[in-house]
C-alpha cells in the first residue's frame, strides 16, 4: 500500500514540472508569470507564495469534499483559497515588507489564479487530502519552475544581476554590458515562455496540440455563392 | 479542560446535531447552508487572527519604511545608513497648519498621522471641486512636515503631497532647499500606477531630473510642470520644466497637477512664504 503510494506522490510531485506543466503545457497562470518576473527576488517569493496557497487549499478542500453542495462547491472554493490569500499576504507584510510592496496587488490576484483554482477542481474534489497537498505542491513547483528560469532571463539580461548581485558590469558604470531595457518589460516575459514552451514541445512532441480545424485550400473551399 | 469540554452537555448536543446536519444529503437546502455557515465562521477566524496577530508587525514595518523615504528624498540615505539612527538625528519633523503657515506647536508630533487625519473630517477640510486640482476631495488641516537643518540652518523642507494618477493616489515627498523655490527630490512611496509606465515615478533615473528645477516663477505662481517627451534644457523655462513618463501621460499629468495644486496657496505656499521670510530676517 505505501509503496502505491509513495508512487503515486511521485508522480503528483513530478509531472507537473515538465510533463504537464501548468505554465508550458495547461498555459495557465500567465498574467503573474508576466508581471513578477522582472527580478528573482519577487519570483521566488511569488513561487512560494503561490506553492502554498496551491498545497494548503487543495488539501483543505478535499478534507471536506464530501460534503460540498453541488450548489456553492465554487463559492466554497474561493472561500478557502482567498482566506488563504489573505494570511499568505498578511505574512508578506509581516516578514517581508519591502517585498510584498513591490509584488503590490499580485498576491492578492493569486485568489484568481487559474493554477489554484483549476488544481482545486481537477484534483482536491476527488482525491484524498494528503495527495491533494502533493499534487499543490507538485503544481506550485511547476509554475516556480517557469518564474525562476523566466527571471533569471529577465534579471540578468535585463538589469544585469542576478538577486540584487552584479553579475555583468554594467556600461553605466564603466563596464561592457548594456541592459536590455524590454526584458524588464511584462512582453518580454511573454518571449521567454513562448521559448520555453517551444523547447518543451521539440522535446517532448506529444505535447503539442492537435490542430482544432483544418484550414481548407482555396480551390476546394466553399466558394461558388456570391 | 479539554475532557471536560468533551463531557459537557453541550459538546454532546453539539456531536448530535453535527452528525446529522454531516449525514444529509449535499444538496439539500439545509446542509447548503450549513455549510456555507461554518466554512465562512472558520476562515473568518483564521483570516481575523493572521491580520491581529500581525498587525504589530506591519505598523512597525510601515514606520520604518516612511523613516526610510524621508531620509531618501533628503538625499540621507546610503546603502550601510541605519535609518532609525539617522532618522532620530538627522529629521525633525514638525506639524503645520495648511491655511496659515504657521508651527502648531500644540499636538505631538510623533503621534500625529495625516493621512488619518485627512480621513476624519473634524480634522480636516473639504476641498471645493472647482480648486482640487489634485482630485483628491479632502486634505488635513494640518500637515507633518520634515525639515533637515545643519546648525540652525534649514537644509531641506521635505513636505508630503498625494493626488491622482491613473490608477491611484500616489502619497509622496517633495523635498526643497531652504530657499521654498529650488527642488532637491521626490519620491513616492505608495502608489499603484501602472507598472513599467507610470509606475516609473518611482525610477531613481527619472526622479533624480528634479533636482534643481524651481517651483514658482517670477510672479511667484507654482508653474512646475510635466511635459510631453524630454525637457530642451537650452530653451528658456526649461529649470520649470521635468520630462514627462513616457506611455504614462495621465499619471504625468496627476504628479504636475499635485505639485501645482500643493505648492499653490491651497497647499504649502503660506508656509513657504513664511520660512523665506524668516530666513531673510
Amino acid at each position: 500500500m505505501s509503496a502505491i503510494l509513495d508512487s503515486e506522490t511521485k508522480k503528483v510531485l513530478t509531472k507537473p514540472l515538465v510533463e504537464n506543466n501548468p505554465i508550458t503545457l495547461q498555459v495557465l497562470g500567465i498574467c503573474s508569470a508576466l508581471a513578477v518576473t522582472s527580478q528573482m527576488s519577487t519570483s521566488l517569493i511569488m513561487a512560494i507564495a503561490l506553492t502554498s496557497v496551491t498545497a494548503c487549499s487543495s488539501a483543505a478542500i478535499s478534507a471536506i469534499r464530501n460534503h460540498i453542495p453541488g450548489s456553492i462547491r465554487i463559492i466554497v472554493q474561493m472561500i478557502i483559497i482567498a482566506s488563504l490569500v489573505i494570511v499568505v499576504d498578511q505574512i508578506l507584510k509581516a516578514f517581508a515588507y519591502e517585498i510584498s510592496k513591490q509584488l503590490s496587488v499580485f498576491v492578492g490576484l493569486i485568489i484568481t489564479n487559474c493554477i489554484v483554482m483549476g488544481r482545486a477542481e481537477a484534483y482536491a474534489m476527488k482525491n484524498p487530502p494528503l495527495a491533494s497537498f502533493m499534487d499543490g505542491i507538485g503544481n506550485g513547483l511547476g509554475y516556480s519552475l517557469i518564474l525562476v528560469i523566466v527571471a533569471f532571463f529577465r534579471e540578468t539580461l535585463g538589469s544585469g544581476k542576478l538577486l540584487g548581485i552584479d553579475v555583468f558590469h554594467l556600461a553605466k558604470d564603466g563596464g561592457w554590458y548594456v541592459p536590455n531595457g524590454l526584458m524588464l518589460l511584462p512582453p518580454s516575459a511573454f518571449f521567454i515562455i513562448g521559448l520555453i514552451i517551444w523547447t518543451f514541445r521539440q522535446l517532448k512532441p506529444e505535447q503539442v496540440e492537435h490542430q482544432d480545424f483544418k484550414i481548407m485550400d482555396i480551390a476546394h473551399g466553399e466558394g461558388g455563392h456570391h | 479542560m479539554l475532557n471536560e469540554i468533551k463531557k459537557s452537555e453541550q459538546y454532546q448536543k453539539f456531536i448530535v446535531y453535527r452528525d446529522k446536519i454531516l449525514a444529509l444529503n449535499n444538496d439539500s437546502l439545509e446542509k447548503t447552508i450549513a455549510i456555507a455557515l461554518s466554512l465562512c465562521l472558520v476562515c473568518a477566524v483564521l483570516v481575523s487572527m493572521a491580520a491581529v496577530a500581525l498587525k504589530p508587525l506591519q505598523i512597525d514595518n510601515k514606520a520604518f519604511d516612511m523613516k526610510k523615504n524621508i531620509l531618501d528624498v533628503a538625499g540621507l540615505l546610503e546603502a550601510d545608513t541605519d535609518v532609525n539612527q539617522a532618522f532620530a538625528e538627522k529629521i525633525e519633523p514638525k506639524l503645520v497648519d495648511i491655511e496659515t503657515g504657521d508651527y502648531v506647536e500644540s499636538m505631538d508630533v510623533e503621534a500625529y498621522d495625516q493621512r488619518k487625519a485627512a480621513k476624519d473630517p473634524a480634522q480636516s477640510i473639504v476641498i471645493p471641486v472647482e480648486k482640487d486640482i489634485a482630485h483628491i476631495r479632502v486634505k488635513a488641516k494640518i500637515a507633518k512636515v520634515y525639515l533637515v537643518k545643519k546648525g540652525d540652518a534649514i537644509q531641506s523642507i521635505i513636505l508630503p503631497v498625494n493626488g491622482y494618477g491613473l490608477w491611484s493616489t500616489l502619497y509622496g515627498f517633495l523635498a526643497l532647499a531652504a530657499d521654498g523655490q529650488t527642488v532637491q527630490s521626490i519620491n513616492f512611496y505608495d502608489q499603484a500606477e501602472t507598472p513599467g509606465l507610470g509606475g516609473e515615478v518611482v525610477n531613481p533615473n527619472w526622479r533624480a531630473l528634479w533636482n534643481g528645477k524651481k517651483v514658482y516663477s517670477e510672479s511667484g505662481e507654482p508653474v512646475l510642470t510635466l511635459i510631453k517627451g524630454v525637457v530642451d534644457t537650452n530653451k528658456a523655462g526649461s529649470e520649470y520644466q521635468v520630462d514627462g513618463l513616457a506611455g504614462a501621460t495621465l499619471t504625468s499629468v496627476g504628479v504636475s497637477n499635485l505639485v501645482k495644486y500643493w505648492m499653490s496657496n491651497e497647499g504649502f505656499a503660506p508656509y513657504l512664504n513664511k520660512i523665506r521670510t524668516a530666513e531673510k530676517g
